[in-house]
């Protein structure tokens, strides 16, 4: 039971509550948009023609881009992709269609949720163990890998999350006319779900699309144009990380021209896929 | 889902009908979702495996007193993670004191205070801050934030509080107090967008029937929403830690990379994550690799077990609230 208190009393009591929630609510939100306006500010300073065209320089120099790393990072992005995508929606359409319910189906599941959780520095420990040692020298392959493994949970998650989405009754009226179950889902489930696949795709390249940490002992860093995915790649990420932490004021300040390049990109793909999904929800 | 045909059933028809190509068909693309599927288990295992192997020398050489001893040098080769573990558990526990509380807050106001407008805008973009790469979170700390502490934060800590030995020291700005605080902005989008959702799953019902009595908003919160949401907020509470536990980005910008333990907060530090983000391209004798990827390998086993036992958690509340 509550105490018996006064009328004004307890009034009091909850607008001191919604202030002060109101105020921390408005703190935190205020930190994190601190955040992101610094990085607006500072990263335009050092964007122009150069930034996206040449490759980098020695530091105090002067001049000169991080073209080699957008591209190199454009790169890792599309392999890990091509890795990943195919085997987690293959994994997604297990999990919804056709082991639904059974026992290793729910072992998967829970095993994905896991994996979306394993940090991402793990990952590139586990890919430099596996593909960096036996062939001696750190590649942009395995960094596309590192980024693959981490893509895969969470595309597996979405795709799963999307086709059970799809009502059964569909599924039933193509089964009843005599087609093959491999038939009613790339036909006909996988065209209900477009949208909403295509929206987990793209939450899974912005999620990869910044890591930082897998890629540090993977696809390491290169200050040249790159001549193979099997030689250490230029990228965005390890570039902030490498610039950021240097002395050097001229190579900091591309480190905020690529940070904010990697958040705009982050954020267009991230509000891409929102918009994508709002899209389906007001078509049904 | 009591309607679903299971594959054997479609087997059994097609069959019926159109004789042996069709199942063919299906038995196939079957499999090679099959072996999709088991490739997510696989992985996990490879993943265990290729860490102990990676870490066998050291395992070899320290044994269990790896975990505990406070040695880091790689010149006489001897290592131990005690300052590590002790590095990653400060600062993430730092991070949900302060993410926790004002997660809570935030995914209160916006389901119960604030207007449904406000609440959909404000809650729109702190799903999209989530989504900011924790690189980002690390810039910012090293450039804006860790001078700012050094200059404003630590001096006024210092003088206040000076008397706890976890505000003594010189004001660096970087070290383990600030690696805290930006790794609790790191998952505070997270948390308040989890709490969001689990107070969204309070009945209305429940919460109107305690406004027909006249309970003041505050006092629905306090005795309906809260009450009602607690398990889930254990489990959101357990995901932000195993999040906070692996961060790597964050923390190695400002953490300030020190193999010592000491009693400030202000000191520098070192986490697991950090140390394999700052160590590993330079570790050229083979001990001193091993060592860092046994390192990994007891940050791998902390997460994996943090993260099994949210699992747990939520699902067993989620059978159990359908049940309802």
């Amino acid at each position: 039971m509550m105490p018996q208190r006064s009328l004004r009393m307890r009034k009091t009591v909850d607008r001191a509550v919604k202030a002060i929630s109101a105020l921390s609510a408005l703190a935190g939100l205020g930190a994190l948009v601190w955040i992101l306006y610094t990085v607006v500010i500072r990263g335009f300073r050092s964007f122009n023609l150069a930034f996206f065209t040449q490759l980098p320089t020695p530091p105090g120099v002067g001049g000169g881009g991080l073209a080699n790393a957008i591209v190199g990072t454009l790169l890792i992005t599309v392999h890990a992709t091509l890795i990943a995508v195919p085997i987690g929606i293959g994994a997604g359409v297990y999990l919804a269609e056709f082991g639904r319910g059974t026992k290793i189906a729910k072992l998967v599941q829970f095993i994905t949720n896991v994996l979306i959780g394993v940090p991402s520095i793990i990952v590139g420990v586990f890919i430099y163990i596996l593909l960096v040692v036996p062939f001696h020298t750190f590649s942009g392959i395995a960094g596309a890998s590192s980024l693959a493994v981490i893509m895969l949970p969470v595309v597996v998650r979405t795709t799963e999350d999307m086709l059970t989405l799809v009502p059964d009754q569909l599924r039933e009226s193509a089964l009843a006319l005599g087609a093959p179950h491999w038939q009613v889902t790339l036909k006909v489930v996988f065209r209900s779900a477009q949208s909403g696949l295509i929206t987990g795709v793209l939450l899974a390249v912005a999620r990869v699309s910044g890591e930082t940490a897998p890629l540090l002992f993977t696809a390491l860093n290169s200050p040249y144009w790159l001549h193979s995915m099997k030689e250490p790649l230029a990228n965005l990420t390890v570039t902030i990380f490498n610039y950021a932490m240097s002395p050097y004021t001229d190579w900091q300040q591309k480190a905020w021209g690529a940070s904010l390049l990697i958040m705009f990109g982050v954020l267009a793909l991230t509000i891409t896929a929102r918009l994508l999904l709002r899209q389906r929800g007001e078509h049904q | 889902m009591s309607s679903w045909l299971t594959s054997e059933t479609i087997a059994i028809k097609s069959t019926s009908h159109t004789a042996a190509r069709l199942p063919g068909g299906d038995r196939l693309f079957r499999g090679l979702t099959l072996a999709a599927a088991l490739s997510v288990p696989l992985l996990m295992l490879g993943i265990l495996a290729t860490l102990i192997y990676g870490s066998r020398l050291s395992l070899r050489e320290f044994g269990f007193g790896f975990l505990t001893s406070l040695q880091w040098n790689p010149v006489t080769e001897k290592f131990g993670a005690l300052s590590s573990i002790y590095g990653t558990v400060v600062s993430t526990l730092l991070a949900l004191l302060i993410a926790v509380p004002m997660g809570l807050v935030i995914a209160l106001f916006l389901v119960e205070l604030a207007p449904p407008k406000v609440s959909a805008f404000f809650g729109g973009a702190i799903e999209l801050l989530a989504a900011v790469p924790s690189i980002i979170y690390g810039m910012w700390g090293l450039f804006v934030m860790a001078p700012w502490m050094a200059n404003h934060v630590q001096p006024w800590l210092g003088e206040s509080l000076g008397f706890l030995p976890l505000f003594q020291g010189p004001p660096m700005g970087i070290g383990i107090l600030t690696a805290g605080i930006i790794l609790a902005l790191m998952i505070l989008p997270y948390i308040s967008s989890v709490a969001r959702d689990v107070f969204g799953m309070v009945p209305t019902a429940l919460k109107e029937s305690a406004y027909g009595l006249g309970a003041t908003n505050w006092e629905v919160t306090r005795g309906v929403t809260l009450r009602y949401a607690l398990q889930g907020l254990v489990g959101a509470g357990f995901l932000g830690l195993g999040r906070a536990l692996g961060e790597t980005m964050a923390v190695t910008f400002v953490i300030g990379n020190n193999h010592r333990i000491s009693a400030s907060l202000f000191a520098a530090g070192n986490t697991i994550a950090s140390t394999l983000a700052n160590e590993f391209t330079e570790a050229s004798e083979p001990l001193y690799l091993s060592s860092l990827v046994e390192l990994g390998l007891a940050l791998f086993v902390i997460t994996v077990i943090f993260q099994t036992l949210a699992l747990l958690w939520l699902n067993r509340l989620k059978s159990s609230g359908s049940q309802r």
